[in-house]
């Protein structure tokens, strides 16, 4: 159970979702959509919603697992993955955005100095920022230690050169949170920096067409000799794989509760479209066939939720949990598919339009077993740990 | 300056909302309730005439148990400090009672310069009870007020009517109920939920008042309410297929419904 703190954070994102998140979702992911941002002049950068980014801040909520001497909220994994987990269910797009944003700040809360922390984070902290993580390439994705984004050390200074792929926020955020080579060394050859957004060099590809999560914004992050001074530099030369994974580990928590989330908002819809939908005299709900798969559905996000608080635990209580966090994720993400598959074949016809939100929880489903590690991955790591 | 909030606690409109069967009163034990967000404008504008100047900002509520909610929420979006009334004898007070009990305890919190309430509840929604609290504390009223300034001992305010805007002008000590145009409410924050966990709230008996029970609840209302019913579900709407007569059916219908 949610300490009182907890219960008040997770009441007020109730309340804020409810008036800052359900009434713009539908439109904004709409506009956001390729076919409808092309015929913009703004494109799909219209669309993105940093002003909804900027009231969760004023909030505190995009700071909530790291130190209050730092700005953060200091409050348990568990507490902030609930958090998450309800803003998922009103906006998906956002929820990703916020999980991404703490992962972002964590290198510098993990591995950071005492220097860097002071430095770095509070202005990290503050709300008023949103981050950007620069990990995957073009040719490295799953295989991150094969990445060829590359940064040389000139004197006080680094300059990274390279191409980065599928960056969330990119063009929006103020700081890109960077992985790139330091020597040829493979995975023990790259390291982490901290990236302004002004920084001379850096530029963005065209905005994905993607086939759901329009709101998040995702693009190429172009290094083209790009300065940044070495005290911006996380960690040890070389540490940048053991830091990204690190990160990662947090980061798949993030995703577990924000795929739960999307699960219950799909699930919430088709309970109540089934109380209502008459067919053969009577509510479809009253089909025991149907009954029994919102039963099926609903026993799949209480165990997504169990499998996700479970992890938190672990960690909150300074616990191993990189394995749990890789079971959250997979189970998570594939529960949302499933969900949201299911949701729509109990809305029938109406679920596979866009009168209803199930079509849209569907296709943003399926991107979670795909980002932040993809399950074949998360099963890498499992079965990993689980065979040594 | 120091003001004093009248804040409620309702049941939630979200929330299936009924009645106690034995007495007909709003059933607050049994729903979920939260601060009358007709009520979140008065805070806000305390907040603000507060944060531009000095005093502090008290809020004030009667109400059962789980109203603490609504004195909690109001600490989080930034008040000093809040009363409870709480005794099991208001249950089922008049407008009358209520304004009684909050006019004590006014008194007891040691009067204000500004007194701000809502413009009516969510839920009995009468909008009386600031003209009859504002006529105990022998204050000057100002009412729906959709803007406020407080200058050295004069507050300003504008009433806006169908017909034309009016601008009011009282001296301090005062009390006004502001509308929902006034301003836009802040949300709680990290900062101010963990804040507010500090902040002193006081908790009162009628004894601590000194209101003899009788004053107050069921036995002492002016008024009975005989019989409550459900507002019978919305019917589905008349269609009306333009063939060609549709303007004057959709008069007919309107004069049906005495609209024209
Ligand atoms: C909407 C979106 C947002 C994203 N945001 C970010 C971001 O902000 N920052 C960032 O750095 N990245 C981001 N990504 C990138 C994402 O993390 C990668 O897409 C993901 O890691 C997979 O890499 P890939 O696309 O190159 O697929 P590949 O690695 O090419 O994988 C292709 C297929 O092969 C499988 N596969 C690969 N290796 C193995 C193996 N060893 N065993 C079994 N199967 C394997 C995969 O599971 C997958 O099914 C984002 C992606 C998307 C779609
Ligand atoms: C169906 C029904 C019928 C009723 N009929 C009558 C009737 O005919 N006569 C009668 O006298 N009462 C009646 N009442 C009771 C009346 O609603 C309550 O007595 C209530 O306390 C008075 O006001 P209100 O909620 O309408 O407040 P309003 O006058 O609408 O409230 C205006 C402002 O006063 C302040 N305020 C009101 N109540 C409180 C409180 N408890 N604590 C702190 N501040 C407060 C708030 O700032 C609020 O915004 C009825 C109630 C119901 C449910």
């Amino acid at each position: 159970m949610p300490t009182e703190i907890g219960q008040d954070l997770i009441e007020l994102t109730r309340e804020i979702a409810a008036k800052e998140l359900r009434p713009k979702v539908d439109e904004a992911e709409r506009s956001a959509a390729p076919e409808a941002a092309a015929t913009r002049a703004g494109g799909a950068d219209d669309a993105f919603p940093r002003d909804v980014f900027r009231t969760l801040g004023e909030a505190g909520l995009m700071s909530l697992p790291y130190s209050e001497e730092y700005g953060g909220g200091e409050q348990p994994y568990e507490t902030y993955l609930q958090v998450l987990e309800e803003i998922a269910t009103a906006w998906m797009s956002v929820a990703v955005g916020v999980s991404v944003h703490a992962l972002t700040c964590y290198p510098v809360a993990v591995f950071g100095t005492e220097e860097q922390r002071s430095r770095l984070l509070p202005e990290m902290l503050s709300g008023e920022l949103l981050g950007a993580y620069c990990l995957s390439e073009p040719l490295a994705g799953s295989d991150v230690g094969s990445m060829t984004t590359r940064a040389t050390r000139d004197g006080d200074t680094y300059r990274i050169k390279g191409r980065k792929a599928w960056i969330s926020h990119a063009g929006h955020a103020d700081f890109y949170t960077t992985f790139a080579r330091t020597s040829d060394d493979g995975g023990r050859g790259l390291s982490c920096f901290i990236v302004p957004a002004d920084a001379p060099g850096l530029s963005f590809g065209a905005p994905e067409r993607k086939m759901g999560l329009h709101c998040d914004t995702v693009r190429e992050v172009i290094f083209e000799d790009v300065p940044v001074a070495a005290d911006r530099r996380i960690g040890d030369e070389g540490q940048g794989m053991a830091i990204a994974l690190s990160a990662l580990d947090a980061g798949r928590l993030g995703i577990a509760a924000t795929a739960t989330g999307l699960a219950q908002a799909a699930l919430d819809v088709a309970a109540s479209y089934a109380k209502e939908r008459h067919q053969f005299g009577r509510p479809i709900a009253d089909n025991q066939g149907l009954a029994f798969l919102l039963a099926d559905m609903e026993a799949a996000v209480t165990s997504a939720r169990a499998t996700y608080l479970h992890a938190a635990r672990l960690r909150d209580a300074d616990r191993m949990f990189s394995k749990e966090a890789a079971v959250a994720k997979l189970v998570a993400t594939d529960t949302a598919m499933r969900v949201t598959t299911d949701a729509v074949q109990v809305l029938g016809g109406a679920g596979y339009t866009q009168d209803w939100p199930v079509e849209r929880y569907m296709r943003e489903a399926k991107v979670t077993q795909i980002f932040e590690g993809t399950n074949q991955i998360q099963r890498l790591v499992i079965s990993r740990h689980l065979l040594g | 300056m120091n003001i004093v909030v009248c804040v409620k606690y309702v049941p939630d409109a979200q929330s299936e909302r009924g009645f106690d069967a034995s007495d007909n009163t709003t059933d607050r034990e049994n729903v979920d309730g939260l601060l009358s967000e007709l009520d979140e404008y008065a805070v806000e504008e305390a907040l603000k005439l507060v944060e531009a100047g000095e005093g502090e900002v008290t809020v004030l509520t009667i109400g059962p148990e789980q109203a603490a909610d609504a004195v909690k929420k109001a600490l989080q979006m930034g008040a000093d400090k809040g009363v409870h009334v709480s005794d099991a004898a208001i249950s089922g007070s008049d407008a009358p009672a209520t304004s009684l009990v909050l006019a004590e305890a006014i008194r007891k919190i040691g009067g204000a310069d500004l007194v701000l309430t809502g413009m009516a509840s969510t839920d009995g929604s009468m909008s009386v009870v600031p003209a009859m609290l504002a006529e105990r504390l022998g204050l000057p009223q100002v009412t729906f007020a959709s803007e406020l300034t407080v200058d050295g001992d004069t507050v300003t305010i504008r009433r806006d009517g169908d017909a034309a805007s009016e601008t009011i002008t009282a001296s301090l000590p005062a009390l006004v109920s502001v509308t929902d145009q006034i301003n836009e409410p802040r949300y709680p924050s990290f900062k101010g939920i963990m804040a507010a966990k500090k902040k002193p709230v006081e908790r009162w008996s009628l004894a601590d008042l000194g209101i003899d029970s009788s004053q107050v609840g069921l036995g002492a209302a002016w008024t009975k309410v005989e019989d409550v019913t459900k507002r019978p579900p919305r019917q589905q709407g008349t269609i009306v297929p333009d063939e060609g007569d549709g303007g004057a059916r959709l008069a007919e219908f309107l004069a049906s419904q005495k609209f024209i």
